[in-house]
């Protein structure tokens, strides 16, 4: 049984690595129709306005530049992939990302919790400043605190990748460096298919690694836990969309251990039915 | 799959929302300013009341309308929704007072309209704007006659409500005869905050796409082509993470179609007797919608496009974007027809009646179902050979009709338009007489601009004749504003888009258009090039040209009087409806010949096309995509002529 998690994991793993590395940095083979570096000659945008800008030169408006359109406009979002509660566990769980910025560049805070019979288990926020390098690709980095209830609240600093690889791949890979010196490295993909129009079905892997024990927090050096999820759910509008999902939790060689001896599970299985949305 | 695509239909929720209700409009109770200036009542059929020139006033204010069974409040002009047409004479200097009753800035602009900058209202451009409580005047001298439109240039006003339509008549009197004359003016509106739907883009691009590759589409392929066929159809899409159902931003999941202010429920009508000919002036005033409008078991003939005189061509449908206006002699032979107009991405439709008294109507078509985009709309020309591609597409193409020196007379002889195109054979190849223009283009004394453009430095006429068909990106293609680039583009004109293909109806063409003579009376070969791209990145919901938005960019500037070709090439997967402020847009083919006079061109994914334009007012004007939110976006130039 281990075993088999073990591979599912490694096989994970390479996938994302594949398409992190393949796409986030150098894209596509479609000739050259996406990503790709300008040609020396490539044409100059700015070669037909003879020196002339929106605020000055020939019949400028007097004043500053008045006319701004949405490019410029700062917008606000809120997403909550996960909203849910597992009733065998008394697990409610949250995954909430918020949004400020333009198009390219934004602030970004993503916030997980895990809560236990109405009390904060474990929670994970992460401030970040999330700036456009490719056509699907942000490059994030900020401050990320993790608490928790039963071990030592920790701060790191935060580098990472987000975007969509090919197939529809929603892919992210952050590392997380500690002032102890104590690294994490989360890895996570996500895929849905459209059942139909209304109907879609979300799945997402998760594998963590962290770079030495931390015993506190019952985590150890190494691949320590992946998860696999599998949601179901019915867009009533597309920003709301209750669901039904089964998730399926592992954790490996020197976490597995420490969780034996705290009497933990090494395995969780739970059913989960929440809603996403946002807006 | 036309199945699947009016699923949504049959809900009774739904079905009013595309359909609307049926007394839908404005509402009574207007603020008593705009009461008081009102002309008259409108009319139950959504028909604008006219205002004639020379002076005219407007007031633009709030009024309430209800098209879906919600109150909602529009931006209005005279609290009619279109606002009125305006009625006006080639020649006549106009002055038209338009006082802001709302509590933001508003402003007119008079689209495809010659006149001097400060009066084009493109607030920050050409002038400040129009306050709130403030009256400008707009005065200008019309040189130039046919069907037009105005609109509003500020936020989304437009998608509000403020349109109208500028009918402005030859000096010498109206030469296209007919019995009847129509407006019939298409639009779109959204219950929703137009600025809310712009965000929602922002954080999903395709949430109101209806049509969604989904595991039932691929389902069905395997079981029609195989599991290897179908799983090939969809590699390049989901390596490239692109959509081959992006027909449209927005689609009938947040707007309701108008034709006149009317909902399809609505019915507007207009009545003929048998035998008549109707003028139809057809205008696309809606804010982010493509029609494809036809009246089946009429013929259409186009005489005139974006209020410039056309050869007569007859055609069964045609598609026009935003901005576009093409004016049809139609001679109905049954009581009643349906003007239906599906959008392009098949997910509602305005419509109106012709009828010979009130209250009949006709069957109503069923939509067409949604087609995937192709290659060609993704590589363009890739490699095949281009003459042959058009000529399998399209075994149908629209005849011109009546021979072009006698042309004026359009509608002269019915029986022979009514005709179905016989010689397929000759499709596409209209024998015009270009004699006229190529003996022109010989005369070079004519272009006095100065050569101070690199591309002047080698443009020997030879060189210019044609437009240039090598490739130029932008260095600013290459980031992350720009989803994908078109190495290969074609440029043929005969093609008429996604969704027209194989119909088995004449769809008009760009190809099809020839502007009547005299119509182009600038045959100058052009003394320089200017490559734009039109580019974008559906994912991140941005659109722009050569990768830079708007406030990213630095104008186009353009030398007083100088006779110029412009380049657009299409690297995004939408139809784009270009506008160029101030100046025509003389479309030519592949080869450099002068076809059609324009103010706003279409431009397909992966297509590029070239137009010829004389900039004979100084001042500076705007350029943009007319599908407002791709122009909101970015999609949008600052031209100078200096």
């Amino acid at each position: 049984m281990r075993n088999g998690h073990r591979k599912i994991a490694r096989f994970a793993f390479a996938l994302l690595a594949t398409a992190l590395s393949t796409q986030a940095f150098a894209q596509n083979d479609h000739g050259q129709m996406q990503g790709g570096k300008a040609p020396a000659d490539a044409r100059d945008p700015h070669a037909y306005a003879q020196g002339n800008t929106l605020s000055d030169g020939d019949y400028s408006l007097p004043g500053p530049r008045q006319l701004v359109l949405a490019d410029e406009h700062k917008m606000f979002s809120f997403k909550a992939d996960h909203l849910e509660y597992a009733t065998q566990s008394d697990v409610a769980t949250f995954d909430l990302q918020a949004r400020y910025g333009s198009i390219y560049k934004a602030f970004v805070v993503k916030a997980d919790a895990d809560m236990e019979n109405g009390r904060l288990e474990h929670s994970q926020l992460d401030l970040l400043w999330s700036s456009a390098f490719s056509a699907y690709f942000d490059a994030q980095f900020g401050a990320s605190v993790s608490h928790y209830d039963n071990g030592v609240d920790r701060q790191f600093f935060a580098l990472g990748v987000q975007g969509l690889a090919p197939y529809w791949f929603e892919v992210n890979a952050t590392a997380y460096v500690g002032s102890n010196g104590h690294a994490t490295i989360v890895l996570d993909a996500e895929h849905e298919i459209l059942l139909t129009q209304k109907l879609v079905f979300q799945s997402r892997v998760g594998l963590t690694f962290n770079s030495k024990d931390e015993r506190e927090n019952l985590l150890g050096k190494g691949l320590s836990s992946n998860d696999f999820e599998f949601r179901l759910r019915y867009e009533f509008t597309p920003q709301f969309a209750p669901y039904i999902g089964i998730t399926f939790s592992n954790t490996f060689d020197a976490t597995a251990r420490l969780r034996r001896s705290a009497n933990l599970s090494e395995h969780d299985t739970q059913w989960v039915t929440g809603i996403r949305l946002w807006f | 799959m036309t199945e699947k695509t009016q699923r949504p239909l049959r809900s009774l929720s739904r079905r009013r929302f595309v359909q609307g209700l049926a007394a839908g409009g404005v509402l009574s109770g207007l603020p008593s300013i705009t009461n008081a200036l009102r002309p008259r009542e409108s009319t139950t059929h959504g028909t604008a009341s006219d205002l004639y020139g020379p002076e005219i006033d407007l007031v633009i204010g709030q009024s309430p309308v209800n098209f879906t069974g919600v109150r909602r409040m529009a931006t209005t002009i005279n609290g009619s929704l279109p606002a009125p047409t305006l009625r006006l004479r080639e020649g006549d200097q106009v002055t038209i007072r338009v006082t802001n009753n709302l509590d933001v800035d508003t402003s007119l602009h008079w689209h495809g309209i010659i006149l001097p900058y400060q009066m084009d209202g493109i607030p920050g451009i050409s002038f400040k704007g129009i306050a709130p409580g403030e009256t400008f005047t707009y005065q200008f001298t019309l040189q130039q006659s046919g069907t037009y439109w105005y609109h509003a240039h500020s936020g989304f006003q437009e998608m509000t409500g403020i349109y109208g339509a500028l009918i402005i008549e030859p000096k010498d009197g109206e030469h296209i005869e007919s019995e009847r004359d129509y407006i019939v003016q298409f639009s779109d509106w959204t219950d929703d905050d137009p600025m809310r739907v712009f965000s929602k883009l922002r954080v999903q691009s395709d949430v109101y796409n209806l049509s969604r590759p989904s595991f039932g589409d691929f389902a069905q392929d395997i079981s029609d082509i195989g599991f290897i066929a179908a799983m090939d159809k969809r590699k390049m899409w989901n390596e490239m993470r692109m959509k081959p159902t992006d027909l449209a931003d927005l689609s009938s999941r947040t707007l309701t179609y108008l034709t006149n202010g009317t909902t399809p429920a609505g019915n507007w009508t207009a009545i003929f007797k048998p035998g008549e000919r109707v003028r139809l002036r057809f205008i696309n005033a809606a804010s982010n919608t493509f029609y494809d409008v036809r009246i089946p078991g009429v013929t259409l003939t186009v005489v005139q496009c974006d209020g410039q005189d056309i050869v007569p061509v007859a055609v069964d449908e045609f598609r026009f974007g935003p901005g576009e206006t093409y004016d049809v002699i139609v001679q109905p032979s049954q009581e009643a027809h349906t003007i239906f107009a599906q959008t392009m991405d098949r997910s509602g439709f305005a419509l109106a009646t012709l009828a010979i008294r009130d209250g009949l109507r006709a069957a109503v078509p069923s939509m067409d179902p949604v087609q995937w985009l192709t290659m060609e709309d993704m590589m363009g020309a890739m490699d095949h050979e281009q003459a042959d591609h058009s000529a399998e597409n399209h075994a149908l193409t629209a005849q011109p009709i009546v021979d072009h020196s006698a042309h004026i007379a359009p509608a002269a002889d019915h029986s022979a338009h009514v005709a179905p195109a016989q010689d397929h054979s000759a499709h596409g190849t209209p024998a015009l007489d270009h004699s006229a223009h190529s003996a022109s283009v010989a005369d070079h004394s004519a272009h006095t601009a100065p050569a101070t453009d690199e591309h002047a430095m080698h443009g020997s006429d030879s060189v210019l004749s044609k437009p240039s068909q090598s490739v130029r990106h932008a260095s600013t293609e290459y980031g992350p504003s720009v989803d994908m680039r078109v190495d290969t583009p074609r440029t043929n004109l005969d093609n008429p888009g996604i969704g027209l293909r194989d119909n088995s109806r004449r769809v008009l063409t760009l190809a099809d258009l020839r502007s009547a003579k005299g119509v182009l009376n600038d045959t100058r070969p052009p003394v320089r090039e200017i490559e734009l791209h039109l580019t974008g990145n559906m994912e991140r919901y941005t659109w722009s040209i050569d990768g830079l938005e708007f406030g990213q960019s630095t104008p186009v500037t353009l030398h007083h009087h100088e006779r110029v070709r412009v380049i657009l090439q299409n690297d995004t997967m939408m139809t784009h409806p270009m506008h160029l402020h101030g100046m025509w847009s003389d479309l030519e083919n592949d080869q450099g010949e002068l076809l059609v006079r324009r103010h706003t061109i279409p431009v397909q994914p992966a297509q590029r096309i070239s137009f010829l334009t004389t900039p004979h007012d100084l001042g500076r004007w705007a350029w943009h995509c007319h599908l407002l939110l791709h122009m909101d976006s970015g999609m949008f130039r600052e031209v100078v002529v200096a």
